[in-house]
């Protein structure tokens, strides 16, 4: 592939020691080493998939490694973001990248972009880049990446990660479909849980990761078959990889019929602002009691039932004192062992689910139904922080 | 036609396992004979109108089903459905 510095670079004594294992493999050796030295290459997002990904393309001699990122490092985050350590909590992911990708390889040159990546900005940052790894964690930053990449032209090394499973391609390449060819239109919001939402085994941001690493050395280095034009399933539960044959579809408004010419509203694509709007009106349609207040409620020996709508692993890592565990997708059934009659509080984690919950009693005539607003996480910050967060 | 249908994990919980198996002549047949089964996962499979979303993939063998006539295609005796549907975790 072309790189966008003409130069070539030369190799230091310290670069052709630290590359040797490269190097000597006739496939790499000194010209594949510059032409990574020459590359810039764009991790969108250096989290889970980016971890590994800055880590070994910094490793592997990456002359530029751009970094899109805006978030802070969370404890939460280091069960699988190894890019990140225990030191760097509530630091921003962009400098503990940084710090990491510069002891680790001095020769990289890093250029933060600390900014979500948008349509205002994309064409721009991409723009100068000769490929991207998309890790970012959302179906509008992935239609973005996607389409401002089919606009340059510019290879996608895609993965994505869910649960215990995963997909890898490279999309846009010269002939290789796109990411619309695979999936035309994003899930309506809410159908799909994030990782935060469903979890993800730590190690499989790992796996993927190092593909999409591994494919992005290849386009660099212009050896082996890449993974453009197949789809690439993983599923470590049973330890099954398989690729799928990809096509470009004729139809695709990106890459088939060049129907989309400049960058959309990924957010209006993907039906983000509706459902949170949707969320947030459902949300304050129902009543709500704050942790503070049910705790004095307890305190005062109140008369009311408190039902925790989480699942079943969840109650097993916290539960407020005196709830009933009575799963979201169970209410129904449970009604006839509610009493009416009764003041009925509901949590969850956060509230958006006790808010379904409450609506369901309320649409069955339960007349007296709060919810517990923010839910038990809430209720570990303001009442008692001896419960875990999770 | 008996066919061999692979669920990815966040639709297998919908029915008894990951690996299923169904019947029909073609892969719109196959489908419904299993959202007869399990009411929950149907909704994950396919619309209202029995049509494929554009967010979850069919690939009978190795091919995307969109290119060989979608719902319509026919089936052979062990042939292999996966369903992909789109996820963005990251
Ligand atoms: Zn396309």
């Amino acid at each position: 592939m072309s790189t966008t510095a003409s130069v070539t670079p030369e190799l230091s004594n310290e670069e052709i020691f630290r590359y040797s294992r490269h190097l000597i493999l006739p496939e790499v050796g000194l010209e594949g080493q510059k032409k990574l030295k020459r590359a810039r290459v764009l991790l969108v997002g250096v989290g889970g998939l980016g971890s590994p990904a800055a880590l070994y393309l910094a490793a592997a001699g990456v002359g530029t490694l751009g970094l899109v990122d805006f978030d802070v490092v969370d404890a939460t985050n280091l069960q699988r973001q190894v890019l990140h350590g225990t030191s760097a909590i509530g630091k921003r992911k962009l400098d503990s990248a940084r710090e990491r990708i510069e002891d680790l390889n001095p020769n990289v040159k890093v250029e933060a972009h600390e900014t979500p990546l948008t349509s205002r900005n994309a064409l721009e940052i991409i723009g100068t880049y000769d490929l991207v790894v998309d890790g970012t964690d959302n179906f509008q930053t992935r239609y973005l990446v996607n389409d401002a990449c089919v606009l340059l032209g510019k290879p996608n090394v895609y993965g994505s990660i869910y649960r215990f499973e995963g997909q890898a391609s490279v999309f846009a390449t010269a002939e290789a479909p796109c990411y619309r060819c695979l999936f035309r239109e994003p899930p309506p919001p809410g159908l799909v849980p994030s990782c935060a939402e469903g979890g993800v085994l730590g190690v499989l941001p790992g796996i993927i990761g190092t593909i999409q690493t591994t494919e992005a050395l290849k386009l660099i280095l212009g050896i082996g078959e890449s993974l453009a034009g197949r789809l690439l399933l993983v599923d470590a539960l049973r330890m099954n990889f398989r690729t799928l044959n990809l096509r470009k579809d004729p139809e695709c408004p990106a890459c088939g019929t060049h129907e989309i010419k400049e960058l959309i509203d990924y957010e209006e694509f993907c039906g983000v602002r509706q459902a949170a709007a949707a969320d947030a009106a459902a949300q304050s349609a129902v009543p709500e009691i704050t942790p503070a207040q049910l705790a004095a409620r307890i305190a005062r020996g109140d008369d009311f039932d408190l039902i925790d709508v989480r699942e079943p692993h969840e109650w097993d890592i916290a539960r407020i004192p005196g709830a009933r565990l009575i799963p979201l997708g169970t209410v129904v059934e449970a009604l006839p062992t509610l009493d009416s009659a009764r003041d009925i509080v509901v949590h969850c984690k956060v509230g958006g689910r006790s808010a379904k919950a409450v609506q369901q009693l309320q649409a069955s005539g339960f007349r007296k139904v709060w919810n517990l607003a923010g839910g038990i996480t809430r209720w570990s910050d303001d009442v008692d922080p001896s419960v875990p967060k999770y | 036609m008996a066919v061999t249908l692979f669920l990815p994990t966040v639709l297998a919980r919908l029915a008894d396992s990951g690996t299923l198996r169904s019947e029909g002549d073609t892969v719109g047949e196959v489908v419904e004979n299993i959202a007869g089964r399990y009411p929950d996962l149907a909704p994950r499979l396919r619309d209202e109108k029995g049509d494929p979303y554009a967010f979850v993939t069919f690939y009978l063998n190795d091919e995307d089903i969109r290119f060989t006539g979608s719902f319509r295609s026919p089936v052979k005796d062990g042939d292999e459905l996966t369903i992909v549907p789109a996820i963005a975790g990251g």
